[in-house]
């Protein structure tokens, strides 16, 4: 027999081992699918996680470590807050997206002025806005009327896809662009690029993630808000006694996961994208869910884990490209990593306790 | 009773870190009433579940009947005829009485016969009770009586009863005696467990008392004094709080026409409630579990806000104020759920003693929580409550329900309140800490602060109230001088008899 047996307080050990243990099952599953693919596994796996970093081309592959990254960390911190409050932003795309018109719109409003200290602030404020808005619907929706954040956040990423794409075909189309949809390219309008420095991949939305994740650390570790967040999504009921508001709470998180989501959208839109085209998301705001619970809801863990998703969504190119690998292989390789995190997980609060017991 | 129904002989169970029960033997007699004393982690529950089939022992053996008797589930165990009416009910709010039962059963009749059966069994037994009504509109002595029946349609020979009475009022508890001394005529034994000991006196044959895991005495009741029982118990002479006679304080609080519907399902909504609280007062509010005592705390800490003037302290309106600014004012309370609502269970006390105390202790700073003070807090609630744990380190759930109710009740107190509302202070605590926690309570009071107990312990109520008022369905009646009420006026004031004229013209 096989039981498990609650364990009297959470096991720091696992909580810390969990992540490390799931991404190695992750591998040997993955090397499974890659072998019943046809490919050799090892040398898929090898192509996935160390060319990109070590392998002779990485100074093509790291700068794309620092782009991929950055909107995944962002958009993975400002979740995070949700999710450990009880408080699930499944629409973080849809921010994302929206975050991006909002800013892009502001940048090709001013064209061709040349003013980059006025622009690019601008923009940053309004992609924030853009995304804090589109999070505020949910969010309004659920204290006035109690209705499910997270059908109603999913939903609406379908209708900022659906506006993006009139965007990039109507009011957004570039002039220039003899008929082809999507805007004027931003990174190449010198006031309105978030770039710092192409060639080491480096960008405004970087330098974001990463003040994010200090701020996030000490929200957590020193600030009374941190504390109500958590103290709201383990006991609501002591949440309600110590004096927290959920109302109040429910915005907060919604709107900061939407602020920030907002702001990575913008950065890649005016920088590593480019344009506002009709396929400029690809599904960030999705992967950083994974992102966010791969480092335990931990700012420090979801830098970590973003980085290491970036390499999955690099590898999964170089494999693609060199190995013929499908596509798709990666987002299932990144869906079991999910799958077997969660999995692993219980065993933080869970003991297993294999045999006797029952038997009399 | 020459021949024991069932014998248990050098039971032993060890649990890593603690021995429950070491070498632990009795006997009980057919259609003997036995009790089984002990405070809280004297290992009566996991004797209990050995018996119930819940536990297996380390050591030791059963015998029932005089055939080895080793259940390894509970099933086996009501095969051989025992059965138990656990101290927290397992009943869905939801369905009616009738079906409730038919969960419980292994092949239930079809429904109209059970029904049948549930009426004739409730009627022998004297246990009035409809099988069509829906639980959740019952009392908390009505749904004993559906565990109790439930247990009795399986015609057990050993009836195991944790705790029975905590939820009673006296005439409840009357009509569960006559039941129970109805089933010991018939010849079923029953395994008493209680910390009441004027009732195992009043019920019980035999009485085996448990410390730390082990069998320090048997005695006969009815010729021990509950005091010599109590001291056999906790193993060392008891301290009764202490008062002293005091001058009527000025009013802090006054709450008028207070009415508030419940936020829960099945909740009771609080109905035009009045009371004066003056500073050095203890106010002991009785009532039957369910009638509105959640609800009186949740309005008066802060979670449910109230109308205009229906709550004002010190002469300000304060029925719209959220929980944190009435702590800071120097209102705090302690909710009867420890686990969930006074504390969360997966954090570590550091942070739930931050949970309340970080307005009245100083523990924030623009919004910046100051660890180290945090953990100093913790730390003296631990010291002076003497809370049993390693270190303020450890997560609320890992203390034992008596520890965290201490730590609970202590952060309250030292955050030093002008009026304290607690509900069910010593609810499964044992009789020394239980002890301590009114004398912290009465302490407080005698320092100007105004107490508002909520408990449904009689006992307790009349040791610490200077005034005592019943809360029956949301409503509460006009407080009356403690000293001096019987036992059959408060039984009348629980029984929502909120005027003493009415009782005489009732009785």
């Amino acid at each position: 027999m096989i039981a498990l047996e609650k364990r009297p307080q959470p096991s720091q050990v696992w909580s810390l081992a969990s992540p490390v243990v799931a991404v190695v099952l992750t591998m040997i599953a993955g090397a499974g699918l890659f072998a019943a693919l046809g490919q050799d596994p090892v040398a898929a796996l090898i192509k996935i996680f160390w060319e990109p970093v070590f392998g002779p081309y990485n100074f093509f592959y790291l700068p794309q470590l620092l782009i991929k990254g950055a909107p995944l960390v962002a958009i993975a911190l400002g979740l995070s807050l949700g999710f450990k409050a009880g408080i699930w932003n499944i629409g973080a795309e849809g921010q994302y997206i929206i975050g991006a018109l909002c800013g892009a719109g502001v940048g090709l409003a001013f064209y061709p002025m040349e003013a980059r200290w006025l622009i690019l602030p601008l923009m940053l404020v309004a992609g924030a806005l853009g995304g804090f808005v589109w999070a505020m619907i949910p969010g309004l929706l659920r204290v006035k009327f109690n209705t499910n954040e997270i059908l109603v956040s999913l939903m609406l990423v379908y209708v900022a896809e659906q506006l993006m794409a009139s965007m990039a075909l109507g009011l957004m189309k570039n002039p220039e662009g003899m008929g082809f949809p999507g805007s004027r390219n931003l990174s190449q309008y010198e006031s309105a690029s978030t770039w710092i420095d192409r060639s080491y991949g480096m960008h405004w939305g970087v330098v974001i993630a990463l003040i994010a994740v200090c701020f996030a650390y000490i929200l957590f570790s020193r600030h009374i808000l941190g504390f109500q967040i958590k103290l709201a999504g383990q006991a609501p009921r002591a949440a309600a006694f110590s004096g927290v508001s959920p109302a109040r709470l429910v915005l907060f998180c919604l709107g900061t996961s939407g602020a920030l989501a907002g702001l990575a959208g913008l950065t890649e839109v005016a920088g590593p994208a480019g344009l506002v085209s009709i396929d400029f998301n690809v599904g960030y705001g999705f992967t950083a869910i994974i992102v966010a619970f791969l480092g335990r809801l931990h700012p420090v863990g979801i830098l970590l884990a973003g980085t290491l998703m970036a390499i999955t969504y690099i590898g999964g190119d170089v494999a693609q490209s060199s190995l013929g690998l499908p596509g798709a292989a990666i987002q299932v390789f990144q869906g079991m990593l999910l799958f077997f995190l969660l999995a692993v997980d219980v065993l933080t609060n869970y003991r297993v306790r294999i045999g006797q017991r029952s038997v009399a | 009773m020459n021949d024991p129904l069932l014998r248990l002989s050098g039971l032993t169970k060890a649990y890593p870190g603690v021995v429950a029960n070491r070498d632990v033997s009795f006997d009980i007699g057919k259609g003997e009433v036995h009790a089984l004393l002990g405070e809280n982690g004297a290992g009566k529950s996991t004797l209990v579940k050995t018996i119930y089939g819940l536990v297996k022992p380390d050591e030791g053996s059963m015998t029932l009947e005089g055939k080895p008797f080793a259940p390894h589930d509970p099933r086996a165990a009501r095969a051989a005829g025992i059965a138990m009416v656990f101290q927290h009910f397992s009943l869905f709010d939801a369905l009616t009485v009738a079906e409730n039962v038919a969960l419980g059963m292994e092949n239930p009749p079809p429904m109209g016969e059970l029904a049948a059966r549930i009426k004739d069994v409730s009627e022998t037994y004297g246990l009035p009770l409809n099988p069509s009504r829906i639980v959740g509109d019952l009392s908390a002595g009505e749904r004993q009586r559906v565990e109790i029946i439930r247990c009795l349609l399986q015609d057990p020979k050993v009836l195991i009863m944790d705790e029975p009475t905590s939820v009673l009022t006296p005439q409840e508890v009357e009509i569960l005696f006559e039941t129970l001394r109805k089933l010991q005529a018939e010849g079923t034994s029953i395994l008493y467990i209680s910390h009441k000991l004027e009732e195992i006196r009043a019920l019980c044959d035999c009485a085996t008392i448990l410390r730390l895991g082990e069998v320090v005495g048997t005695c006969d009741p009815r010729e021990t004094s509950a005091r010599e029982m109590a001291e056999l118990m906790v193993g060392g002479t008891l301290h009764v709080p202490e008062r002293e006679t005091k001058v009527e304080g000025e009013v802090l609080m006054q709450i008028k026409g207070l009415s508030a519907p419940s936020p829960a399902e099945f909740g009771t909504s609080l109905k035009d409630i009045s009371l004066e609280v003056r500073a050095g007062d203890v106010i002991g509010i009785g009532g039957v579990a369910g009638n509105g005592q959640d609800e009186l705390l949740a309005a008066l800490s802060g979670e449910i806000r109230v109308g205009q003037g229906q709550i004002t302290f010190q002469g300000k309106d304060i029925g719209h104020l959220p929980p944190d600014a009435r702590r800071t004012l120097g209102i705090c309370a302690a909710p009867e759920e420890r686990m969930g609502h006074a504390a969360a269970p997966d954090m570590s006390l550091t942070e739930n003693g931050a949970l309340t105390a970080r307005k009245r202790k100083n523990l924030t700073k623009n919004g910046f929580i100051n660890w180290r003070a945090a953990r100093g807090f913790a730390e003296e609630v631990i010291e002076t409550f003497d809370v049993r744990t390693p270190g303020p380190n450890n997560a609320a759930r890992s203390l034992s329900g008596g520890n965290l109710q201490k730590f609970v009740i202590g952060r309250e107190i030292l955050q030093d309140p002008q009026v304290l509302i607690v509900n069910q202070p010593t609810w499964g605590v044992d009789a020394s800490a239980a002890a301590a926690i009114r004398q912290a309570l009465l302490d407080l009071a005698a320092k100007g602060a105004a107490v508002i107990v909520i408990s449904q312990d009689l006992d307790e109520l009349m040791e610490v109230s200077d005034s005592f008022a019943a809360l029956n369905e949301g409503r509460l009646s006009a407080p009356r001088p403690a000293r001096g009420l019987t036992v059959e006026e408060i039984g009348l004031m629980l029984g929502g008899a909120h005027d003493m004229e009415v009782a005489h013209v009732a009785s």
